[in-house]
């Protein structure tokens, strides 16, 4: 009798594990929607942007990066606005087009091109000195960790698009 | 009149034991700078929080003209800066508080640290305020984009690219803090002010209570 007893769930253990049970999926029932709403942001596919037109002919482009300025319209969230963009333009030795993103890959300040007198044939960031061959490669020993981002492009009629920043190709 | 409310509630209540588990205890000689000048650097600690209280009051009237919008946030701060009585004054407070709060952390840490008073048993109590020193690093960190001028907006994304640069989940991170993978903007806005008024106090409160809680069982470390 008194073994048969062990084995059964006394009636405090019972309630305890319903009490449990019932106030567990009443938290979670409570705390899955904030949860959820709060994380939305990640769980969002980002929807590849459209490639805009930069007013840029092919014809242009020299081997010489050159700055190039345009703006898209940017979706954030309930508030839809245009921004600017830019992107430094140039054809390497092989005859490639190649539109670098000049956000630098160290703290996101802007890089330029020959932007210090010390260093020519480089781009270069102000704020803490960083710099990255031609190629967009970080010069090592600068404090970039990658090189430069480079953009999605495509031309059409003669004029360049570009869309968003990827890794650069040999990141 | 007060003695009279007082001793209703007493009558019904006892409040005796409530005040005096509160406010009656002893302070040790070693820790009191009327006996020992030096023993100012015990004053660390207390004088944090009395700026963090300055910081809680100073924020909750900011935000009867603050805006979390990034059309009219800015707007919104100019406004009160220029147009509101004393208005001026009281972002002052937050202002300066923000950075004197980290300054008297800091002091309140290092006194802990070069005194061993972090030592057993207390090893909780020091956990609990490093963990205090996060959530406030995260309070300055949250409120500085506020004022969307050009130094938060860049500030936030310098330090959202730093978030990003956490191993495996830096991403993720970013964004949840962002709100957005790529703009820093309107989503980024209000989930800063959020986290800044609501999510971050709240952890601050709990973390505060556990700390005076963990002070009071175990008593002021004894002296050198």
């Amino acid at each position: 009798m008194s073994e048969e007893k062990k084995q059964q769930v006394s009636r405090r253990q019972f309630l305890n594990y319903t009490l449990m049970g019932v106030g567990g999926f009443m938290a979670a029932g409570l705390l899955i929607s904030p949860v959820r709403m709060a994380i939305d942001p990640v769980l969002k596919s980002t929807g590849a942007g459209d490639l805009a037109n930069v007013g840029l002919s092919v014809d242009d482009i020299t081997s010489e990066p050159q700055r190039i300025d345009w703006s898209i319209d940017q979706v954030d969230g309930w508030y839809e606005s245009q921004v600017n963009r830019s992107a430094w333009v140039y054809r390497n030795d092989s005859d490639e087009i190649i539109a670098f993103s000049p956000i630098c890959k160290h703290l996101g300040c802007v890089v330029s091109w020959e932007g210090s007198d010390q260093y020519p044939d480089e781009f270069f960031c102000p704020c803490h000195d960083g710099r990255y061959y031609k190629d967009g490669v970080n010069v090592p020993g600068t404090p970039p960790l990658a090189p430069l981002d480079e953009y999605e492009m495509e031309i059409k009629d003669g004029m360049l698009f570009l869309g968003d920043p990827k890794p650069h190709r040999e990141a | 009149m007060l003695q009279k409310i007082y001793d209703w509630i007493d009558e019904r209540i006892d409040l005796q034991p409530i005040w005096r588990d509160i406010a009656d205890h002893e302070v040790p000689e070693h820790v009191n700078p009327a006996h020992h000048f030096s023993a100012f650097v015990y004053c660390f600690g207390g004088l944090t929080f009395f700026v963090v209280v300055i910081q809680i009051l100073s924020g909750m009237f900011l935000t009867m003209y603050y805006v979390p919008d990034i059309e009219n946030a800015w707007r919104s701060v100019y406004y009160l800066q220029t147009e509101v009585a004393h208005a001026q004054i009281v972002r002052g407070m937050h202002h300066w508080g923000a950075s004197v709060v980290i300054v008297m952390l800091l002091l309140h840490t290092l006194r802990v640290f070069f005194q061993g008073a972090y030592k057993k048993p207390r090893e909780l109590n020091w956990m609990v305020g490093v963990l205090l020193f996060f959530v406030m690093l995260g309070l300055g960190f949250t409120g500085y984009l506020l004022p969307w001028d050009n130094k938060a907006f860049f500030a936030t994304q310098v330090g959202l690219e730093i978030a990003q640069q956490v191993p495996f989940i830096g991403d993720q991170l970013k964004i949840l803090l962002a709100g957005d993978a790529s703009i820093v903007g309107a989503q980024t806005l209000t989930r800063f002010f959020a986290i800044h008024v609501f999510f971050l106090p709240a952890a601050l409160f709990a973390l505060l209570a556990v700390h005076f809680i963990l002070i009071r069982r175990q008593g002021i470390s004894g002296p050198l």
